[in-house]
C-alpha cells in the first residue's frame, strides 16, 4: 500500500538509520587519536529535512509519482527534421557543421579550445567503446586500459626511439587493436556479468603494472617531456629544438602559445572525423550487421553460420585501436602521462557516455560526451560534487530514461 | 622446522586470516548472483560503510571511557551490522528492484553508479583520507620458532578473526540449511519463478539475501579494520573485486564455495606478497579470476552448467 | 532411391545421469519431408541440438552428404547447409526484416574489411546478390512490404515466416524447423504446411520437422519417425504410423 502513513515512518526511519552516523558524526583526528564529533547542526539541519522529505515523499508518493510522471522524457530524435528536404540539406549542414567546428577555434579564448580538445578526446573513447558495448553488446568495464596503451606507446616510442607523433598514431592502434586480441580471447565464452569483470580487472592490471614497471614507464611519476605534434616538422614553440624550425618563424608572424592549442585541436578534429567516418563505414558493413546481431541473439548468430570467436575479436580490437588512438594524442597533448589518468572511473566514465548517449547511436554518443565533458566545467562551485552527482546519475538514468539520449534508429535500406 | 618452512607457516596463517573476510564479503556476492543473477557492484562499498560505522562506535564508546573492550567490539560489531544492513536494503529497493525485468547491461551501470555513489557519499561526509584507529587488541597467542631463526606467531587478532568467521559461517550455514527462510532462500536461488508461484514472497527473500550479504560485510569491514588499522572511502573498489574473484572461484551461487574461494585467494596473496615483489599481489586475483574462467567457469564448487537452447 | 542426404545412426546423449537421447536412427533423403513426433519431453529437441552442433553427441554418426557433423561446432554444421530454427523464435528484434535477411548471409558476402571500406567491385556485387535473395524469400513469404520494420513488432505467425526465410537464404540443403506451427492460427497453419511444400518440391531442399500439429505432419510428411521418452518408438510413412498400436499407446495411454 503506498502512501500509507505507516510507510512513510518506516521510510524516514531508514533514512534516520541511514544518516544518523554516517551523517550525523563525524570521525576525525584531534591531535594523535581518533575522535567522534557531532557534525554540527548544519548537517544534523540537512539530515531532518532529507528525512521530513522522505517522510512526505512517501505519504503523499500518488501525488509525487503522477508529478514525476509529468516530467516529458527528452525525445532528441523527434527533433531530427524529417523528409526529403532534410536528405537535400543534409550535406549542406554538415559541410557549414566542419567549416565552423575549423573556424571557431580562432575567435575564442584558448581555455575554450582546451575543453573542446578534451571534449573531442572523450568523443572518441565514446565512439570506440560504442563499438564493443553499444553495437556488440559486450560489457567492457576495463576500456581505460587500450587508452593506456596507446598514451604510454607514443610517450615510449617517442623518448626512447625518437619516433614522431604522426608515426605513432597508427602504431599506437595497432598495439592497442593487439592487446584487444589478446584480452578478447579468453573472454569469449563469458556471460555478460562475468565479461565484465574481467575486463575489469584487466583494465586493473595494466595500471597496476604501469604503476609498477618503474624502470620503464616510470612508475608513478610516469612519463613527462613527451614530443609535442609537428605539422610537417614545424614545431610549435617558442624555440626550435636542434635542426628544426618553428611554426610562427616559417610563416613570419609573433609567437603565441595560442598555435599550439588551436593546432591540437585542429588534429583532434581530424582524428574525430577519421574516427567516425569508419565506424559509420563499418556499421554499414557485413561486419557491422553481425555485431548488432550478436548483441541481439547469439545463440541465432551461431545458427547461421556466424563465427561467434571472429565476430567478438574483431569487435575487441577495432574498439581497442580506436583508444589506442586517443590514448596516442592525449599523450601528445598532455605532455605528461601517469597511471592515474587511467584509472577504472575513467572507464566508467566512458560506460557511461556510450549507455547514456544511447548504445550503438554515434550522434547520442557524440551529445553525451559533449554533456559529460561540459557540464562539470559549468557546474564549477559543484566540483566537489561531481563525482557524487555522476554516481547519482546513472542510477537515475537508468531508471528513467534507460534507452539513453537518442536511441539508435535502424537505417532504412533500398530495396532494389 | 627450517626456517624456511616456519616461513611459509607464516604466510600461510596470514593468508588464513584474510582469506576468511575475503569469505565474508564474497558471500554476500555468491548469495546475491545466485538469486537474481547480479552482480552487487556496490557490495564493497557496504563493506566499507561496514568499517566506517565500527570505527564510529568504536571511538565513541572508547570514549565515553567505562566500558570494557569486548563490550565494545560486540556493540559496534552489531551496531555495524545493523546500519551495513539498512545500507545493502536501501540499494536493493532503490537501484535494483526496479530494474529487476531489464537486460543485464542496464542493472549493472545502476550497481556502477551506486557504488561511484557510495564511495564519494561517505568521501563528503567523513573526509577522503584515510582514518587510522590505535591498534587495540595486540600481543600473540602462540609463537613457533626462535628469535635466532625466524618467528611463526598467531596474533590475537588473527585468532579473533578466525573464530568471529568460524561462528558466522556456521550459523549461516545452519540458518540456511535449516531454517525456514533459509529453505525459501535456496528455493528461490533454484527457481525464482516457481518460488514466487509458489506463494512465497520472494521480494521479501531477496530483501533478506541483500541484507544478510551486508551484515556479513559489516563483520569483515570490523575485523578488517581493526586488524589494517586504517580505513579510507576507497577500500570497498578492491576488497569488492577480490571478494568476488573468490566468489567465483569457489563457484558463484554456492555459499560453501564462497568460503573456499576466500581461502585460496587469501592464501595465494599471501604466499605471492612473501615471494615477489608485494605489488604484484593484486594482480594476483585477477589472474586467478581470468585462469578459473578459463577452464573451469563455474568454479571449483559449482555445478557444471548445460546451456539451453 | 533418391541420395541419402542425413543419415544419423545411434545418436545418443548423456547429461550426467540422464539418458535424454537413446540410440536415435534418422535418415532423410533429397527432397523429402520427414518429421519427428513423440510426447512432451521425448527428447525431440535435444536430437535438433546434436545435429546441429548445439550438444556435442555422446554417442553416435550423423552423416550430412558423406561429412561427419558429430563432433563440429554450430557454426561450421549450419555453413555446410544444414540450418535450424528454434521452439522459441530467435530474431534480431532490434534489427529490421531486411537486416535479419542480410545477417543470415553473412558467409555469402565479402567480410574484408579493406573490400568493405573501399566498396570494391566484389563486395557490391556479393552484397547486391545477398540483398536479390534477401528481397526473393521476403516475397515468397509474403513479408517484402515490413523490410524496414524492426522484426520484433512483427506479429508472431510473421515472425515464424521471417525465421524460415531467413534460413532459406542461407542456400541451405536440410532445415530443420522445431515446431514451427506452435502458436499459429489455422489459417497460418495451412500457410505453413504450403510453405514447407513449396520448400521440398521449388526449392528442392529437405525439410526435417519437430511437430506436435497432427493435421500437419500426416498431411505433409513423406516420412514419420516417432521417439518416446529419447527412444525411438517407431517409423514409417503417415498412415503406417498413424496404426502402429505401440505409437496409439504412447499418445493416449492404455485403455
Amino acid at each position: 500500500m503506498r502512501g500509507s502513513l505507516y510507510n512513510a515512518i518506516f521510510a524516514a526511519g531508514i533514512t534516520l538509520v541511514l544518516a544518523c552516523l554516517m551523517l550525523g558524526v563525524r570521525l576525525g583526528a584531534e591531535g594523535t587519536t581518533l575522535a567522534v564529533t557531532g557534525a554540527g547542526a548544519d548537517r544534523w539541519g540537512w539530515i531532518l529535512a532529507g528525512v521530513g522529505v522522505v517522510f512526505f515523499g512517501q505519504l503523499f508518493a500518488n501525488q509525487v509519482d503522477a508529478l514525476f510522471g509529468r516530467i516529458p522524457k527528452p525525445n532528441l530524435s523527434a527533433l531530427k527534421p524529417q523528409g526529403s528536404s532534410w536528405n537535400t540539406l543534409k550535406p549542406w549542414l554538415l559541410s557549414a557543421l566542419v567549416v565552423g567546428l575549423l573556424v571557431w577555434p580562432f575567435m575564442v579564448s584558448r581555455g575554450a579550445v582546451d575543453l573542446a580538445t578534451l571534449t573531442l578526446i572523450y568523443i572518441m573513447l565514446g565512439l570506440g567503446l560504442n563499438i564493443v558495448v553499444g553495437l556488440a553488446g559486450l560489457l567492457d568495464l576495463g576500456y581505460v586500459a587500450f587508452y593506456a596503451v596507446g598514451a604510454y606507446t607514443y610517450a615510449l616510442l617517442s623518448e626512447y626511439f625518437g619516433f614522431s607523433f604522426w608515426m605513432c598514431l597508427p602504431i599506437a592502434a595497432l598495439l592497442a587493436a593487439t592487446f584487444g586480441f589478446i584480452l578478447g580471447f579468453p573472454v569469449l565464452r563469458l556471460r555478460g556479468d562475468y565479461l565484465a569483470i574481467v575486463t575489469l580487472g584487466f583494465g586493473e592490471m595494466i595500471r597496476i603494472l604501469l604503476n609498477n614497471w618503474t624502470s620503464i614507464t616510470g612508475g608513478p611519476n610516469g612519463i613527462s617531456g613527451i614530443e609535442k605534434p609537428t605539422l610537417f616538422g614545424l614545431e610549435f614553440s617558442r624555440r626550435a629544438s636542434e635542426g628544426n624550425q618553428t611554426f610562427h618563424e616559417f610563416f613570419g608572424i609573433d609567437y603565441s602559445s595560442g598555435h599550439k592549442v588551436i593546432f591540437l585541436y585542429l588534429i583532434a578534429v581530424l582524428l574525430v572525423i577519421i574516427v567516425i567516418y569508419l565506424i559509420n563505414r563499418l556499421m554499414r558493413m557485413p561486419i557491422g550487421r553481425a555485431w548488432e546481431a550478436l548483441r541481439e541473439d547469439e545463440i541465432a548468430c551461431r545458427s547461421l553460420g556466424l563465427n561467434r570467436t571472429v565476430i567478438k575479436l574483431s569487435a575487441f580490437t577495432l574498439g581497442a585501436s580506436t583508444a589506442g588512438f586517443a590514448g596516442c594524442f592525449f599523450a601528445a597533448r598532455q605532455g605528461f602521462i601517469s597511471p592515474e589518468s587511467f584509472i577504472f572511473i575513467e572507464s566508467a566514465i566512458i560506460l557511461a557516455i556510450v549507455v547514456l548517449g544511447g548504445m550503438g547511436s554515434q550522434i547520442g554518443v557524440i551529445l553525451a560526451a559533449i554533456v559529460m565533458t561540459i557540464l562539470p566545467e559549468l557546474a564549477r562551485e559543484f566540483s566537489d560534487y561531481r563525482m557524487l552527482m555522476f554516481g547519482l546519475l546513472m542510477v537515475v538514468m537508468m531508471r528513467w530514461r534507460p534507452e539513453g539520449l537518442v536511441p539508435m534508429k535502424r537505417p532504412h535500406l533500398e530495396l532494389k | 622446522m627450517t626456517e624456511a618452512s616456519l616461513y611459509l607457516l607464516q604466510q600461510i596463517i596470514n593468508g588464513l586470516t584474510i582469506g576468511s573476510t575475503y569469505a565474508l564479503i564474497a558471500i554476500g556476492y555468491t548469495m546475491v548472483y545466485g538469486i537474481i543473477g547480479m552482480i552487487n557492484f556496490a557490495h564493497g562499498e557496504i563493506y566499507m560503510i561496514g568499517s566506517y560505522v565500527s570505527f564510529i562506535v568504536i571511538t565513541g564508546l572508547l570514549a565515553m571511557g567505562s566500558f570494557a573492550l569486548p563490550l565494545v567490539l560486540f556493540i559496534a560489531l552489531l551496531v555495524a551490522m545493523l546500519i551495513a544492513s539498512t545500507y545493502g536494503w536501501t540499494v536493493e529497493r532503490v537501484a535494483y528492484r526496479p530494474l529487476r525485468g531489464s537486460n543485464r547491461l542496464i542493472a549493472l551501470i545502476s550497481a556502477i553508479g551506486m557504488s561511484i555513489f557510495l564511495q564519494n557519499y561517505v568521501a563528503l561526509a567523513q573526509g577522503s583520507r584515510d582514518v587510522a584507529l590505535a591498534p587495540l587488541i595486540s600481543g600473540s597467542v602462540l609463537e613457533l620458532g626462535s628469535l635466532d631463526t625466524f618467528e611463526v606467531t598467531l596474533s590475537w587478532m588473527q585468532l579473533l578473526i578466525w573464530v568471529v568467521t568460524l561462528v558466522t559461517m556456521t550459523s549461516l550455514t545452519l540458518f540456511i540449511s535449516r531454517s525456514r527462510m533459509g529453505r525459501a532462500c535456496r528455493a528461490c536461488a533454484e527457481d525464482l519463478g516457481m518460488t514466487n508461484l509458489l506463494g512465497i514472497d520472494t521480494n521479501r527473500i531477496i530483501s533478506l539475501t541483500f541484507v544478510i550479504g551486508a551484515a556479513l560485510a559489516a563483520i569483515a569491514g570490523l575485523l578488517l579494520g581493526l586488524y589494517y588499522g586504517v580505513i579510507n572511502p576507497f577500500i570497498g573498489f578492491m576488497a569488492g573485486l577480490k571478494a568476488f574473484t573468490a566468489a567465483v572461484l569457489g563457484g558463484i551461487g554456492s555459499i560453501p564455495g564462497a568460503m573456499l574461494g576466500g581461502l585460496i585467494l587469501g592464501v595465494t596473496e599471501a604466499l605471492t606478497a612473501a615471494y615477489f615483489p608485494s605489488e604484484y599481489k593484486d594482480v594476483v586475483a585477477f589472474g586467478l579470476l581470468v585462469t578459473i574462467l578459463l577452464f573451469r567457469p563455474t568454479g571449483i564448487l559449482g555445478k557444471p552448467e548445460v546451456e539451453k537452447v | 532411391m533418391s541420395q541419402l542426404l542425413l543419415d544419423v545412426n545411434e545418436l545418443t546423449m548423456r547429461f550426467g545421469g540422464l539418458l535424454a537421447v537413446n540410440a536415435v536412427n534418422l535418415k532423410v533423403r533429397n527432397r523429402q519431408i520427414v518429421s519427428i513426433i513423440g510426447p512432451n519431453g521425448a527428447g525431440k529437441t535435444t536430437v535438433f541440438n546434436c545435429l546441429s552442433g548445439f550438444y556435442i553427441p555422446t554417442d553416435g554418426s550423423v552423416l550430412f552428404n558423406g561429412d561427419q557433423l558429430a563432433g563440429l561446432k554450430d557454426f561450421q554444421i549450419s555453413r555446410k547447409g544444414l540450418v535450424r530454427t528454434f521452439q522459441h523464435v530467435r530474431l534480431f528484434s532490434k534489427m529490421t526484416v531486411i537486416e535479419n535477411m542480410l545477417v543470415a548471409q553473412h558467409r555469402h558476402l565479402n567480410t574484408n574489411l579493406f573490400a568493405g571500406m573501399f566498396k570494391t567491385p566484389s563486395y557490391r556485387r556479393l552484397e547486391q546478390e545477398a540483398m536479390d535473395r534477401a528481397i526473393y524469400w521476403l516475397e515468397e513469404v509474403d513479408l517484402l512490404q515490413h523490410a524496414n520494420r524492426e522484426a520484433g513488432y512483427l506479429a508472431y505467425g510473421q515472425q515464424r515466416k521471417l525465421e524460415i526465410a531467413r534460413c532459406m537464404s542461407t542456400q541451405p540443403e536440410l532445415l530443420l524447423l522445431d515446431e514451427p506451427a506452435a502458436g499459429l492460427n489455422p489459417f497460418e497453419t495451412k500457410e505453413l504446411d504450403q510453405l514447407i511444400i513449396r520448400l521440398r518440391d521449388e526449392h528442392e531442399i529437405s525439410v526435417l520437422l519437430i511437430e506436435h500439429d497432427m493435421g500437419l505432419v500426416m498431411g505433409i510428411s513423406d516420412h514419420i519417425y516417432v521417439i518416446a521418452q529419447g527412444t525411438p518408438l517407431a517409423d514409417g510413412t503417415p498412415d503406417e504410423v498413424k496404426q502402429n498400436p505401440d505409437v496409439i499407446k504412447a499418445y493416449l495411454g492404455e485403455s
